[in-house]
């Protein structure tokens, strides 16, 4: 956060709009005001930071049958009880997290990148382009992800991993941020300093990637939480259907054996409990950090709340 | 637009699961001799089959027949459950899916609009802005994930409501009391995961919609007219603040859909989803298709439907069109 400052460095043409700084005690306060994110990020550092530690203490080998006794509750052996098939679920939670986040990673970054470079190509270069996208993704955008990806998923079943997965939900992970991005381009591309930019004889590239993307990344922040968190939840949708990975612990997964081999009527709440429990952690973290990370990226919202 | 809908997704739905490299008759065939041990040679078999079904012709014809058939609401034969129509199989499903999902989605939307417009209104209880951030929060989670809660403290643990399916498993449909009241029980689990969940999106929206509405004005003019709350709230803050709610409603019925295809999972709910579920078990092309392509088009009906219901609501688009 040192008040370096590269606009000085560049054409004079070029400069920005002064970006106020903020020492560390600036970005304290402004944190302080913005609780979501802090209780977002929190709590996904929150799972993150178990995943990674709990490597220590189990291996990969565990989250798989037979390596402990079948049906055990949370004990001080077993610290998150074995499921019906002798999984540690205590290996699979921690295993299986990272591997579930794996998929949604995968799909938002994806999506988010083709939906960014669509959404930049469309609304600076306009002409049949955009008219093209802008159709297309209104057609796309109406049909349910869920039923789409099942169609999809149901062909390649048996070649079936988590990157695959990614890629796969990536498929449809676009439509949203291509929208979102284009149209908050289309309102910047008519902003002063883009204008100013422009007039000064600044290249497209350099209008894009000097003057529109330092101001569109907390919205591109808040987009990226929100792909990965659909791509999570289309995720956890296939593999609760069954067209999961097979071979791979994932938090989807756990769910299909659990709903498959009737924990309820066996009675097990802690092969039930505890995948929710992550995943609702999961998603509200998500869904609070995408939020704050959106009224940083719209400071009318701040307002709007007070 | 509705009909592109249609067509892309037909089409779509067409390509995709043939570039599947398992052929369903033959898995299917390999299953049986495997039960069954009778020594027919599959291969021939599998061919009979193959012609029966059409499967052994070129692409594009094989496409042509699809869409002459589509065009026809004929969505041929399962495989699976041979000479059973898809047709049927989802005719019977479709009730099921459409009672639940229309209910509880008028339910969620009606409740959730009036909460998050309480929300903001001044002069409203507090305890409405109390809800909203909880119900927010609700409405990050799956409906599913809610579903096997519910069921384990209601159905496992307090056993005060029926684990899964749509009835009982000996009772008959008839159109008694009583069975009118066991297919409520069984649907109350289903619709309070999808009401708990949904009723967030809507209050949301609303929420914010309000509070643009109320800075209006429009809203100062009331006020100094000297209308009563109740007034100024239903005809001027609701009636103004509610027209994006409906664009919002046709736009998140693909997402509510995709949600209750997994409540119905869940909770053996004996609808379109599970009928999904199992065709994908079975890799029953035609049932996938079919489902697929039923779902799809009746989310574009109603999409249609809500485009065309909209100007009769907003008294300026209606105007607009006359002026022109």
């Amino acid at each position: 956060m040192s008040a370096s400052a590269p606009a000085a460095t560049t054409a004079p043409a070029l400069r920005r709009t002064p970006i106020p700084r903020v020492g560390a005690r600036g970005l304290l306060r402004t944190l302080s005001r913005n609780p979501s994110f802090v209780l977002g990020a929190a709590l996904i550092a929150l799972l993150i930071g178990f995943a990674l530690v709990g490597r220590f203490f189990t291996t990969y080998n565990n989250a798989f049958p037979l390596s402990g006794p079948p049906s055990l509750p949370p004990s001080a052996d077993w610290i998150f009880g074995t499921d019906a098939d002798g999984r540690d679920l205590f290996a699979v939670i921690v295993y299986g997290s990272l591997l579930t986040l794996k998929i949604g990673v995968i799909a938002g970054c994806l999506g988010l990148g083709i939906g960014t470079t669509l959404a930049f190509i469309s609304a600076y270069r306009g002409g049949w382009f955009d008219i093209v996208l802008r159709v297309v993704v209104d057609v796309l955008i109406t049909v349910p992800t869920l039923l789409v990806l099942v169609v999809i998923a149901s062909v390649i079943h048996r070649s079936m991993n988590t990157t695959i997965m990614g890629i796969i939900i990536a498929l449809l992970a676009w439509r949203e941020p291509t929208r979102q991005i284009r149209s908050q381009v289309l309102v910047m591309r008519e902003a002063q300093y883009v204008k100013l930019a422009v007039l000064n004889g600044a290249s497209a590239v350099r209008v894009i990637f000097l003057e529109m993307m330092p101001n569109l990344l907390p919205f591109l922040g808040a987009n990226l939480v929100i792909a990965i968190s659909q791509a999570v939840l289309a995720s956890i949708g296939l593999e609760a259907l069954g067209l999961g990975s097979p071979s791979e612990p994932t938090l989807g997964l756990t769910i299909y054996w659990m709903m498959n081999e009737s924990a309820f009527m066996l009675g097990m709440w802690w092969w039930i409990i505890e995948p929710i429990a992550v995943l609702i952690i999961l998603f509200v973290g998500f869904f609070l950090l995408s939020a704050g990370l959106d009224e940083i990226a719209n400071p009318r919202l701040r307002r709007a709340e007070g | 637009m509705f009909l592109a809908v249609i067509w892309v997704a037909s089409t779509l739905n067409f390509f995709v699961p043939r570039l599947a490299p398992g052929n369903p008759i033959e898995d299917k065939m390999l299953a049986q001799v495997e039960y069954g041990g009778s020594s027919v040679d599959v291969q021939a078999l599998a061919k009979a089959y193959n012609a029966k079904f059409g499967l052994d012709k070129p692409l594009l014809s094989q496409y042509l027949s699809y869409m002459h058939d589509i065009l026809h609401f004929d969505l041929g034969y399962s495989i699976t459950d041979y000479p059973t129509r898809v047709t049927t199989i989802i005719l019977h499903a479709l009730p099921w899916t459409i009672g639940l999902l229309a209910t509880t989605t008028l339910l969620a939307f009606l409740l959730g609009t009036l909460l998050g417009a309480l929300s903001v209104w001044r002069g409203a209880p507090r305890i409405f802005l109390g809800c909203v951030p909880l119900f927010m929060i609700l409405s990050a989670v799956p409906f599913y994930l809610f579903g096997l809660i519910l069921i384990y403290v209601f159905a496992t643990v307090l056993q005060w409501l029926p684990l899964s399916g749509g009835m009982g498993i000996r009772s008959n449909p008839s159109l008694s009391l009583s069975f009118a009241w066991e297919v409520l029980r069984h649907s109350i689990l289903p619709a309070a995961s999808i009401l708990l969940a949904s009723v967030g999106i809507w209050a949301l929206s609303m929420r914010g919609m309000m509070v643009t509405v109320q800075g209006e004005d429009y809203m100062t003019y009331a006020e100094a007219l000297g209308l009563t709350g109740r007034r100024r709230f239903l005809q001027y803050g609701l009636r103004n603040a509610i027209l994006p709610q409906i664009t919002l409603l046709a736009l998140s019925l693909g997402h509510i859909l995709s949600g209750s295809i997994l409540v119905e999972l869940v909770f053996g709910y004996p609808g379109v989803g599970q009928q999904l579920f199992r065709a994908i078990q079975n890799q029953d092309y035609f049932v996938i298709y079919g489902i697929v392509l039923v779902l799809i088009c009746a989310i574009a009906i109603a999409m249609l439907v809500v485009d065309l219901v909209n100007p009769l609501l907003d008294p300026r688009i209606r105007h607009a069109r006359r002026a022109n």
